[in-house]
């Protein structure tokens, strides 16, 4: 250590790099579960997971001609093809709401959802290369494109904030739920694209059943329909799908009207941490063998 | 520094054949295949019967500051060890204990991403190799330069030639400060300036006290950078001595293995489809008609015989020195109005050398034989020879003649 030191004292920035001292891994077959849930391991290569969430932010619209706009573009444009159909066409109720409001609400959490999970379950193929030449918690890539979604995210808050002022709503404390709302969509799509993800490495049949189960999951969902039109005990129970709770909390959230859903947020709260957890464990399980396949 | 850096114990890597490879399962096969046996364990236990180890009982111990060179014929498995070592997969069997930081260059350029810039690939593949932000700073100056790419920091990566890009990703891994370097076949890139330039960067991190174990096919390198060779046979040490005695030995039984009935082997091209296989290769002067014994400036007939016709057959042979350098690559792919096709030549395919102008010494030749647009066999050393002293072109051969070849050529001088 100290001769190198001595060879690169002309760069005055090394000093105050401090190397670990050298520590011994046994490298073994491993049975049970051993990386995703050993923290140390992760934060070890906290850096590259920062590094891999920022490479998918910046190359994620690179080369678009409307860029970050597609952020938002992708649940306006929802908002208006769904009012016209069926809010206008179809008239299905909105609880009184202005429908496009009433879509526009539930889209936002909905299009940063349903994006992770479709980049997520890919994310270890399209990123073979790395995967069968260079080790790393492998748990990362499905990861960065979760928290790459965040910054999406935030953009589409901020314009559906703006429209509900200029359409006069004024949102209420009720605001303040909306981080546990993210952690509850943010949750869930790690959970559902990792093991997603894990599969698609032994079968590529994921890519095709992924987009497919995800327009069948947008209509077993409230968002062009409220859950308030569904009777109980259904209604309630519809929650297990924790999509439930985040968008109801989204429109309660946002708008600021109605009851607070804490029924159905805290149902979609409990599913959604089986979920994380049973998706990260099953990926654990198997990514072992990752290089081995991919 | 620990004394030792690498200690392998009885390590073993099992790969379930059929599985990996040339292709996935789908799912649908995986469901009717447990439709068919419900109550086998088939996830945990595989198919048995078509197991193979990659890897068996490996057990070898390196001390830091070795660099030590693996050597063996494709499959031996060399790309597996260094696998299991620098973590991208799991042994089945046994263990090795690793001490200190591994950086290993697998491939040169993982990583990269071609929508990102040059100052933001530096950043991203750094840390793919295992470095920490502050050093990748730190050194970011210094890899730029040995890059030579300063005035394209910001432009994206898919703009740069190919050459830029390489020089690039070896730069950023060759700045990397781990207690143990792994580099498998990475000097081979670039053009000749750039790998002369590698291959002193290599030399010093050598020198520097650092532990390296190294895989490359051209034994001129790695007995220019290793003190210690580690000869690997079907996932066994066969050897494990100096370099010089370890190449020695190698080449040895690279001879052997080169046996008449070439269908023994089994150390094939991976991505071979094995539909037809060659069964014996041999170059033969064309008056004496020995085999394996050729005259320099003679003409000499490479004759490889496969064990099925197919439509479409393509033939590539490599002619590679004593110290595992390409000489020259024959290809029938490259096709010229001389070339002739008959069926009357059956399983037989010819390639004629109207005067061979090789330099005497030991060679070999590496075959690789394709129909229907793929690969069916892939055979290293497939064949020995000597060539006899002879003259090219009329002319006698210096008795200090540099390199492998000579050429037939004329002199216009001043009487």
């Amino acid at each position: 250590m100290l001769e190198r030191m001595e060879t690169t004292t002309a760069q005055t920035r090394e000093e105050a790099v401090a190397f670990p001292p050298p520590e011994t891994i046994r490298l073994r077959p491993t049975k049970g579960f051993s990386r995703v849930l050993a923290p140390k391991e992760l934060w070890r290569y906290r850096d590259l997971a920062g590094q891999i969430a920022l490479r998918d932010i910046t190359i994620r619209y690179r080369q678009t001609a409307l860029g970050g706009a597609w952020a938002v573009l992708q649940p306006i444009g929802f908002m208006v093809v769904f009012s016209l159909i069926f809010g206008n066409v179809a008239g299905i109720s909105s609880n009184g709401l202005p429908y496009p409001l009433f879509s526009l609400s539930a889209l936002v959490p909905w299009v940063f959802f349903s994006n992770a999970l479709l980049l997520g379950s890919d994310s270890l193929v399209s990123n073979s290369a790395l995967v069968s030449k260079i080790y790393f918690p492998r748990i990362f890539m499905p990861m960065g494109v979760v928290v790459a979604g965040f910054v999406d995210l935030a953009i589409s808050i901020v314009i559906l904030m703006i429209i509900v002022f200029a359409w006069g709503f004024v949102p209420s404390l009720a605001i303040l739920a909306l981080p546990l709302l993210v952690v509850i969509a943010a949750a869930t799509a790690l959970g559902v694209s990792s093991a997603l993800s894990a599969i698609n490495v032994r079968y590529r049949d994921v890519r095709y059943v992924v987009p497919f189960a995800i327009q069948l999951w947008l209509f077993i969902t409230p968002i062009v329909y409220p859950s308030s039109s569904i009777d109980e005990p259904w209604r309630t129970l519809s929650a297990i799908n924790p999509m439930v709770g985040v968008v109801e909390g989204f429109r309660w959230a946002t708008l600021g009207t109605g009851n607070a859903p804490w029924d159905l947020i805290g149902i979609s709260a409990l599913s959604a941490a089986v979920l994380f957890v049973a998706g990260l464990a099953y990926f654990d399980r198997v990514e072992r063998a990752f290089a081995d396949f991919v | 520094m620990p004394e030792i850096a690498i200690e392998t114990h009885e390590l073993g890597k099992r790969y379930t054949l059929g599985l990996q490879g040339r292709g996935y399962g789908t799912l649908r096969e995986s469901l009717v295949e447990a439709a068919r046996k419900p109550f086998s364990r088939r996830g945990r236990e595989g198919r048995k019967g078509d197991q193979l180890w990659a890897l068996h009982d490996l057990s070898m111990t390196i001390r830091s500051g070795e660099v030590v060179g693996l050597i063996g014929h494709n499959g031996a498995g060399k790309s597996t060890l260094l696998k299991i070592l620098s973590r991208i997969t799991e042994p089945s069997a046994g263990y090795a204990d690793v001490t200190g930081r591994v950086g290993s260059l697998l491939e040169v350029g993982t990583g990269f991403h071609p929508e990102l810039t040059g100052r933001e690939n530096i950043f991203l593949n750094g840390s793919i190799l295992g470095m920490r932000k502050a050093e990748i700073r730190a050194r970011f100056d210094e890899i730029v330069e040995f890059a030579e790419i300063a005035r394209f920091l910001d432009t994206p990566v898919k703009r740069y030639s190919s050459g830029m890009s390489v020089r690039l990703a070896f730069a950023v891994a060759a700045h990397l400060e781990p207690e143990i370097l792994l580099v498998d076949e990475v000097l081979a890139v670039g053009d000749a300036a750039f790998q002369r330039k590698s291959l002193g960067k290599m030399n010093e991190v050598a020198k520097e006290g650092r532990t390296v174990v190294f895989v490359s096919h051209n034994l001129a390198i790695i007995q220019a950078l290793c003190t210690r060779g580690v000869l690997l046979e079907r996932g066994e040490v066969k050897a494990d001595a100096p370099i010089v005695e370890a190449i020695d030995h190698y080449l040895r039984t690279l001879e052997s293995a080169a046996s008449d009935n070439l269908l023994e082997r089994t150390d094939r091209d991976s991505r071979a489809y094995d539909e037809t296989l060659v069964r014996r290769l041999s170059i033969e002067d064309v008056s004496s008609g020995h085999p394996n014994v050729v005259v320099a400036g003679r003409p000499a007939t490479i004759v490889v015989e496969v064990t099925e016709q197919l439509p479409t057959m393509e033939c590539q042979l490599t002619i590679v020195n004593s110290l595992g350098q390409p000489v020259c690559t024959l290809d029938s792919e490259m096709s010229a109005p001389v070339d002739v096709r008959s069926p009357e030549l059956g399983t037989r395919i010819e390639c004629a050398i109207d005067s061979l102008p090789l330099l005497p010494g030991r060679y070999r030749i590496d075959v690789l034989v394709k129909a229907k647009r793929h690969i069916q066999d892939g055979l290293q050393a497939a064949a020995f020879f000597d060539v006899e002293p002879g003259m090219i072109g009329d002319r006698p051969l210096a008795a200090e003649a540099a390199g492998d070849v000579s050429l037939p050529h004329s002199w216009r001088l001043p009487a």
